[in-house]
């Protein structure tokens, strides 16, 4: 299991990018510039292409240009089993019904598109008392709590 | 059967109270429709012609006679007293209110039942062998590895938003009773060198492009499993089209990429997915497989049946077939009674079966592929109360797999995919073949019907399979042969142009009668079929 920050607050980083945050890049001009930190990765890229250089990014930011498109889930959990620990946001169509998958997922930050209203988000990041299947947020499975 | 431990009612307890508070939101105008859809949809409310459908999860097509009857309660009190049994083994409900559906919900829970993931482009619920534990030809029970599969993909973060829906069926006999290679994933559950393990058949499925599953691992052992599974859907959930809805299932991803390369892409991905721990350990499998230990059966039971009642011997030489123990039957109780709807029952047929489940069945019964139900563990000694009870209820119709036993989608009278309406071709045919002895004298003879190129009527799995389009605002039914969705799974072939509704019922008895005049010694329908092939049947049934 990947060791990453359990950060419960879930921080909502705003537009684009927080204030004084270095824009996330496309993956392609990412992977032809060494000074990077920030990239943007598309459905259709491939997170793959990103594990060697994961010790040097901050952020990676998973576009999900529509909700039911859900390529991006299995891109953060790529890169979380890859090790990577810095910050993992969701932007795009991302919406309240969505965001506790996606913690799951790896996920730590989001950026809809439409603000989320916050007791929506709390309500639905608190709602799974346990899970039946390990996945990248490093919950202890249902059958591990089972058999201890 | 399975029980649910504290943490089983935990995880459906806390999906109600989430569905609940969409329903409200949805009510309050706070979510769009476009965005509730998928959410109702994971909870198995469609959208239909007339009103909302809910469809309730039938694991594996197990149920007990708690949950039976609260299926009937659920038909009582909010749909018009019945319920349709579906090709993969679950019910639905056709006239259900939107603000009822958390109350439904919280009433199914109660009798550890949900519709979690009975729509939406995620894994449904996974179907299996109704004679599951009860049939002579099995190697072991599948359902333990359905009820694994079952949990690991209930919520599941990854595979939630996929391209497209995704079915798993699970067999452990070489019959296959569950259209297994026509699954998303089908797995048999096979043996070798002693120890069983999961062969894997990905990439089938019926709708507008049907395809066969090809096979590609042959002995997945069973502390791979789930991470197999996991490997098989993350290079789905990566690589399925998008594009075009009609192209997203992963049959269309391996029928472009080859068997041969999304197998390579699954081992290399299944090698990385193992290290990850997902897998539970055999401590949990056994944990689950020992509540399906088999119902003390006396082995001694008397084995003979009294034949006396001539009716009753119909019934039993159709609808009994063998259980593995000696005294015993398998009891199939059909839901395709002239002139009726097929799948459907009423609320008093559904409690009445529960009865029988409990008194004669130890408490069990089954939901099949076919729109049937069948009791599992009945002694041979009560074959006798057993039909005269389901007889007085008008469930002890002997056709089973007779060419009356049709399935059929609910079709434009209910749904708002349909082209043309399934019910009433369906009644037509069961009502020209009505004769008994007729249906006998033909056999074996599996008819299917969809309502549209979907194919939730399994048309193009049927011996003979019947297609309803649309042709220039009409209703037109083409006409399929020689399909199955047995072990010796094949699909069927369009014999030429289309009928209307009274054509294709004659067009359906030439084709009988052509068999009739055709066939060898012991041959059924499909076995004709495959011998002569298609031009004796296209020029007895277009001149």
């Amino acid at each position: 299991m990947v060791e990453h920050a359990d950060n419960q607050s879930l921080p909502q980083a705003e537009g684009w990018h927080a204030e004084g945050e270095e824009p996330a890049v496309t993956l392609d001009a990412f992977l032809s510039q060494s000074n990077a930190t920030a990239v943007r990765l598309e459905p259709d890229e491939d997170a793959r292409a990103l594990i060697p250089h994961l010790d040097r990014l901050a952020l990676i930011e998973v576009a999900f240009p529509k909700f039911r498109d859900g390529r991006g889930y299995s891109s953060a959990r790529i890169l979380r089993e890859a090790g990577y620990a810095g910050e993992l946001r969701a932007q795009g169509d991302v919406l309240v019904d969505q965001i506790a998958y996606m913690k799951r997922c790896g996920f730590d930050t989001f950026a809809p598109e439409k603000p989320l209203n916050p007791a929506d988000v709390e309500a639905a990041l608190t709602r799974w008392p346990e899970h039946y299947q390990t996945a990248a947020d490093g919950a202890v499975p249902i059958w591990k709590l089972r058999h201890g | 059967m399975y029980k649910y431990d504290e943490y089983d009612h935990a995880m459906v307890a806390a999906r109600v109270a989430e569905f609940s508070d969409q329903v409200k939101r949805r009510l309050a105008g706070e979510i769009t429709e476009d965005q509730f859809k998928p959410l109702r949809l994971m909870n198995g409310l469609y959208l239909q012609l007339h009103a909302y459908m809910l469809r309730v999860a039938v694991p594996y097509g197990t149920l007990d006679s708690r949950q039976m009857r609260m299926l009937a309660h659920i038909a009582r009190k909010y749909d018009r007293d019945y319920g349709h049994f579906t090709t993969r083994q679950n019910i639905q409900y056709n006239w259900i209110k939107l603000e009822d559906a958390p109350a439904i919900l919280e009433d199914l829970a109660s009798v550890e039942m949900h519709a979690i993931q009975t729509s939406g482009n995620c894994i449904r619920n996974i179907s299996s062998d109704q004679w599951a534990g009860a049939a002579a030809d099995e190697i072991t029970d599948p359902r333990p590895w359905a009820e694994l599969l079952r949990q690991w993909s209930s919520f599941h973060p990854e595979f939630s938003y996929l391209p497209r829906k995704f079915k798993i069926a699970v067999i452990a006999a070489d019959e296959d009773r569950a259209a297994m290679r026509l699954h998303d994933i089908g797995i048999q559950i096979v043996e070798k060198d002693g120890q069983h393990g999961a062969a894997f058949y990905v990439g089938g499925g019926m709708g507008r492009t049907p395809m066969i599953a090809p096979l590609i691992e042959d002995f997945v052992p069973l502390d791979d499993m789930l991470s197999y599974a996991e490997a098989c859907l993350r290079v789905y959930n990566r690589y399925g089209r998008r594009d075009n809805i009609y192209k997203a299932r992963i049959k269309i991803l391996i029928h472009e990429l080859g068997a041969d390369e999304y197998r390579r892409q699954v081992e290399e991905e299944f090698v990385h997915v193992k290290s990850l721990g997902i897998d539970p350990p055999k401590a949990e499998f056994d944990r689950i497989a020992k509540q399906f230990a088999p119902p003390p059966l006396d082995a001694s039971a008397p084995d003979e049946i009294d034949r006396s009642d001539p009716d009753f011997a119909v019934w039993v030489d159709q609808n009994v077939a063998a259980h593995k123990v000696p005294g015993h039957a398998i009891v199939n109780i059909s839901l395709k009674p002239v002139g009726g709807i097929p799948g459907d029952a009423s609320s008093a047929q559904i409690d009445l079966m529960a009865d029988l489940a409990e008194k004669y069945s130890h408490d069990e019964l089954r939901v099949t592929h076919a729109q049937n139900i069948v009791l599992p563990h009945v002694r041979k000694a009560d074959l006798y109360a057993i039909w005269q009870a389901l007889d007085a209820a008008g469930l002890a119709t002997p056709n089973l797999d007779l060419i009356s036993d049709i399935i059929a989608c609910p079709g434009l009278d209910y749904c708002s995919l349909a082209n043309a309406r399934s019910i009433p071709v369906a009644q037509k045919i069961a009502a020209r073949f009505s004769d008994l002895g007729r249906q006998k004298e033909l056999g074996e003879l599996k008819l299917k019907i969809s309502g549209c190129i979907n194919a939730c009527g399994h048309h193009h799995a049927g011996h003979i399979g019947i297609l309803g389009v649309d042709r220039k605002g009409t209703e037109n039914y083409q006409l399929l042969l020689g399909g199955s969705g047995a072990e010796d799974v094949s699909l069927g072939t369009i014999t030429g142009p289309g009928f209307d509704e009274d054509g294709i019922v004659d067009a359906i008895e030439r084709v009988t009668d052509k068999y009739l005049a055709e066939r060898s010694e012991g041959e059924r329908f499909v076995d004709t079929f495959r011998r002569v092939g298609m031009a004796p049947f296209k020029e007895a049934i277009y001149g």
